[in-house]
């Protein structure tokens, strides 16, 4: 048997994700995110706060929440049914540098939480900077052409 | 006295006269849980760090086990041992008290398979009169070595196994006992070209068929022949794969062939996906389960296969297939 002839076997006998089942979790959930977003956006404005202002503590109201439902272990659970639903959001970013902050203090302040705490989050930084960067360009060649 | 047939060793003068068991939480909310000689509640073990509570995991098992043997630790003469961990660490901080000479293994979830292979070997040489053979992994720090911290919120794959937190060790010695090391067949490694580390069954199943097919050719014996032929840990996709494979290789395996991934958990209850997985997977279903039945008789003839997939974090990472192993060892009631 050949490895291309095994891998054709291997697909066939491997379940696939329930690719309807998860889109719909991860539709429901990442929604309800983004409502609860939404509802604390006009609690904020209707405090009195500016429309910037108001979506900074939307932002700054879902990192501390999902820091602390990470805290508490449950944040998993959610993500466990929520997938990209819980990812996309910015709880999914709080979520992704809180879990290696908490997972590797057992080996220091330093080495542990201060070297590890961006080993998955580090990643969408360094390339969500580049990004902008390029944009940024990109804007700036066009308003000189334009 | 051993004797070389082909690819297998028969060995005259090994048996295992103590083994013991612990396991964790998860693992003792299973199907066999009840068989185990300890269920540890707390996961950490008391302990402040993951690879710490792994090492405090052995530690129980091998005390245990001694305490059974009737045999000082003084009067040990080899300890085989290995985990998940790099450089082995959850099992030499466990016996670097003990004062034994230590053999270090690494053969990922194979390790309970390969240590017996050695002492069993060692045992009917000759070498040694009392060995112990341990394996011990933890699902906390697997997890943290391999894929993600804990609190992540990752999606696993349908295909995806969930390591065990537990220990097995069993003492070796050529005095007879009711479970003898009869043959073992030491593995080759294999490699189909599965990328998949969330498949890691069927990474491994390949493997497992040829160390089945040279054991059974070197013996001259079939499937049929044995009380119970069981893996390590294919769960299921990989031990539907073997199956497929031994199939097609005109040796099929009947309802006597099992897997110790698919043993220690319920599937439909415990979220584990295609089952367990890790080294103390097969150490601790051998220690808690398998081996009281052999010694009862309740089991005669038993064909022990510990499977291993031995890629590493990085090799993973730079997108290289996985190389498995399986050890098989063939246990009788004597």
């Amino acid at each position: 048997m050949t490895n291309q002839e095994y891998n054709v076997l291997v697909k066939s006998k491997s379940p696939n994700s329930k690719l309807g089942v998860n889109m719909l979790k991860a539709f429901l959930i990442g929604g309800l995110i983004c409502a609860f977003g939404q509802v604390l956006l006009l609690l904020y404005s209707s405090a009195g706060a500016e429309e910037k202002t108001a979506s900074t503590l939307v932002s700054v109201t879902l990192i501390f929440l999902s820091v602390v439902l990470t805290g508490l272990g449950l944040y998993y659970k959610i993500a466990k049914h929520g997938g990209a639903g819980t990812l996309v959001p910015i709880t999914g970013f709080a979520n992704a540098v809180a879990s290696p902050a908490i997972e590797y203090k057992s080996e220091g302040q330093i080495l542990g939480v201060g070297a590890k705490m961006f080993t998955i989050a580090g990643p969408v930084i360094v390339f969500g900077v580049m990004a902008s960067v390029l944009y940024g360009v990109i804007l700036w060649v066009w308003q000189m052409l334009v | 006295m051993i004797t070389r047939i082909g690819r297998s060793l028969t060995i005259d003068g090994a048996y295992i006269h103590s083994y013991a068991a612990v396991v964790g939480k998860k693992e003792g909310e299973g199907p066999i849980g009840n068989e185990f000689d300890k269920i540890c509640d707390d996961t950490t073990l008391g302990q402040s760090s993951w690879e710490k509570a792994e090492s405090t995991l052995l530690k129980q098992a091998i005390d245990l086990c001694v305490s059974k043997s009737n045999v000082p630790v003084k009067d040990y003469d080899m300890i085989f041992c290995g985990d998940l961990l790099d450089q082995c660490m959850g099992s030499t901080m466990a016996v670097r008290s003990m004062g034994i000479p230590t053999i270090g293994l690494y053969g990922a979830c194979s390790t309970m398979a390969e240590g017996l292979v050695l002492a069993g070997l060692c045992a009917g040489a000759g070498v040694t009169n009392h060995a112990l053979v341990t394996a011990e992994s933890h699902f906390c720090s697997a997890e943290r070595q391999f894929r993600f911290p804990l609190g992540y919120g990752g999606q696993r794959t349908p295909t995806s196994q969930w390591t065990v937190t537990g220990a097995g060790v069993a003492a070796v010695s050529p005095t007879a006992s009711a479970i003898c090391i009869k043959d073992v067949t030491p593995g080759r490694i294999v490699d189909m070209g599965v990328t998949d580390a969330n498949n890691m069954g069927a990474a491994m199943a390949p493997a497992a068929l040829d160390t089945l097919v040279s054991f059974f050719t070197d013996t001259a014996t079939a499937p049929d022949d044995y009380d119970l032929i069981i893996t390590g840990d294919l769960g299921q996709v990989g031990s539907e794969i073997l199956r497929d494979l031994m199939q097609r290789e005109g040796k099929p395996l009947g309802a006597n062939y099992t897997d110790c991934g698919l043993m220690i958990y319920d599937r439909d209850r415990q979220d584990v996906h295609a089952g367990g997985s890790g080294c103390g997977c097969a150490a601790s279903v051998l220690c808690g389960y398998l081996l009281p039945r052999i010694e009862n008789g309740t089991l005669n003839n038993v064909l022990f296969m510990a499977t291993g997939a031995l890629m590493s974090p990085t090799s993973s990472q730079q997108g290289m297939s996985i190389p498995s192993i399986a050890h098989l060892v063939h246990l009788t009631h004597a």
